[in-house]
């Protein structure tokens, strides 16, 4: 199938695609890698009167320290988070879920920006926002604002961006050599949605854990994080009964949805499991 | 400071002028906006090695190489392309960048109809120009988005593990 028809126009800087978004009656979207908006619009599950590129638009683009955070400019790619240097060093968790991210060839052209703003609950990046505690800096009509990733996606494809409002950029807290990280998916094959997937950001004194941040995505209609098992692990040390006592917890943390493809206890169950191999996996490091 | 002109929202299907490297050569085309690439170059460039199947990102055979990055042409309205260079498996072919693979290709019948194959060529010379020895868990994950109907894949991979040995100055089997 072929999109409906739309007027294009490359926007030069923010305040032309701003600008822009707002004279079409925000009746727009904002197009930057296009590998999940270009499929949407082919089978016009949208139909926007006016595409706005924001692709070149230099200040969306690049990545560097700021004020204890790593600044990345919306329109990096996924490829990019394999091969820029500053994200291996100080966004690692970025760097290892980045294979996971579709095939080679979207991970050329598919952004940041995009996957978060897009918040598909089956996507690793937005749920590694949520690990990493990352803010997404946002700008629009009414301004730059930062919100935090836990305020950030508030239900299926919801998110605090406001029609109209772009992301400039997403902040992830510098890593600390007294932390670990851990992530990994269970998918049917490489490259599809995963089943489950899961991203931990750990800070640990020794071998115990003073602060843990653990998020899950494909589970639920956001990516999730599980608070229960996180406090189930804050200040204790990685044995196999602090595992196993996360793992419980993941019962009451979440609650994947009926009528799907994959029934709630699998899923339920694959996260358990996934969880556990994670944990022995950070516990490992020690 | 707009660079907006509003006139455009009344104009949607007209035709821009787009202009591109392909294959070395300057072209300029005029295009609606809603042309998806894989569209304008097969229909008004009449480049019809580049394959449409599944128009949606999920079969690899229309990949092409946008500015030396391999990317489908289907996941990109040709006005986003303004400006770009792009290489197709015509220009692939012609320039002898990929004569080694194709070989390789034809040698172990790593192909049966043909449609994956512009797609996985383009893939495997981005592979190849990425990771110089790629094991064939890696051109397996390479080709997790190449979707092959007829051989099954393990020709493919053959061919593509062999080239890379060939490159980097092993022998080949
Ligand atoms: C076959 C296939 C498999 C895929 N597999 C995966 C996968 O396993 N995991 C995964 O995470 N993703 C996957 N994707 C999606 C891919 O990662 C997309 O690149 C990503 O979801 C969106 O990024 P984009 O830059 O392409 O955004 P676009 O498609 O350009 O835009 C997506 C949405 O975000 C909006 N938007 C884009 N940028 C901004 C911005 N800066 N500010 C505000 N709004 C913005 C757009 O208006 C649009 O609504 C897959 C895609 C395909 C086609
Ligand atoms: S036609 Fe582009 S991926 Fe199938
Ligand atoms: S050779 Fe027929 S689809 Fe691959």
């Amino acid at each position: 199938m072929k999109a409906r028809a739309f007027s294009y126009f490359r926007a030069a800087t923010i305040d032309q695609a701003l600008d822009a978004h707002a004279r079409a009656g925000d009746d727009a979207r904002f197009i930057a890698g296009g590998q999940s908006l270009v499929p949407a619009l082919s089978l016009r599950l949208q139909a926007p009167r006016l595409l706005i590129d924001i692709t070149h638009i230099d200040e969306l683009r690049g990545v560097r320290r700021e004020g204890g955070y790593l600044r990345i400019g919306a329109l990096t790619r996924h490829c990019e988070m394999l091969t820029e240097a500053s994200i291996a060093e100080s966004a690692p968790l970025l760097h290892v879920a980045a294979p996971f991210v579709a095939h080679p060839a979207i991970r050329n052209r598919g952004t940041i920006g995009g996957s978060v703003a897009l918040a598909d609950p089956a996507s690793e990046f937005p749920a590694m926002t949520l690990a990493l505690d990352a803010e997404i800096e946002i700008v629009g009509p009414s301004g730059r604002r930062r919100v935090k990733a836990d305020d950030f996606f508030i239900d299926l494809f919801e998110t605090a961006l406001q029609p109209g409002e772009l992301i400039a950029a997403i902040h992830v807290p510098l890593f600390r050599a007294d932390q670990r990280f851990a992530f990994d998916e269970l998918a049917r094959r490489r490259g599809d949605y995963a089943l489950v997937g899961c991203g931990i950001m750990a800070t640990c004194q020794g071998s115990r854990i003073e602060d843990i941040r653990i998020s899950f995505f494909s589970v639920g209609n956001t990516p999730t994080r599980v608070k229960g098992a996180e406090r189930a692990l804050i200040g204790a040390r990685l044995d196999v009964e602090r595992i196993a006592a996360a793992q419980r917890a993941l019962e009451c943390d979440l609650a994947p949805p009926e009528g799907d493809e994959v029934p709630p206890a699998m899923r339920l169950h694959l996260a358990r499991v996934l969880l556990g191999r994670l944990l022995g996996r950070l516990g490992e490091g020690a | 400071m707009s660079g907006f002109d509003e006139t455009l929202l009344g104009e949607a299907d007209e035709t821009v002028r787009v202009r591109f490297v392909v294959n070395g050569r300057k072209v300029a085309c005029e295009v609606a906006p809603r042309e998806t690439l894989v569209d304008c170059l097969r229909e008004k460039l009449e480049l019809t090695g580049t394959h449409a199947g599944c128009e949606m990102g999920a079969c690899g055979a229309c990949l092409i190489q946008l500015d030396g990055r391999a990317v489908h042409s289907c996941l990109i309205f040709a006005v986003q392309a303004d400006g770009a260079r792009i290489d197709t498996i015509e220009g692939l072919s012609e320039s002898g960048v990929i004569a080694d693979l194709q070989a390789e290709f034809h040698r172990r019948n790593a192909l049966q109809c043909g449609f994956c194959t512009p797609g996985m060529l383009v893939n495997a010379e981005e592979l190849l120009s990425l990771v110089a020895q790629p094991s064939r868990e890696q051109i397996r994950d390479a080709l997790s988005g190449n979707y092959c109907r007829c051989t099954g894949y393990e020709a493919i991979i053959d061919a593509i593990y062999a080239v890379a040995k060939a490159r980097s100055g092993g022998v080949t089997t």
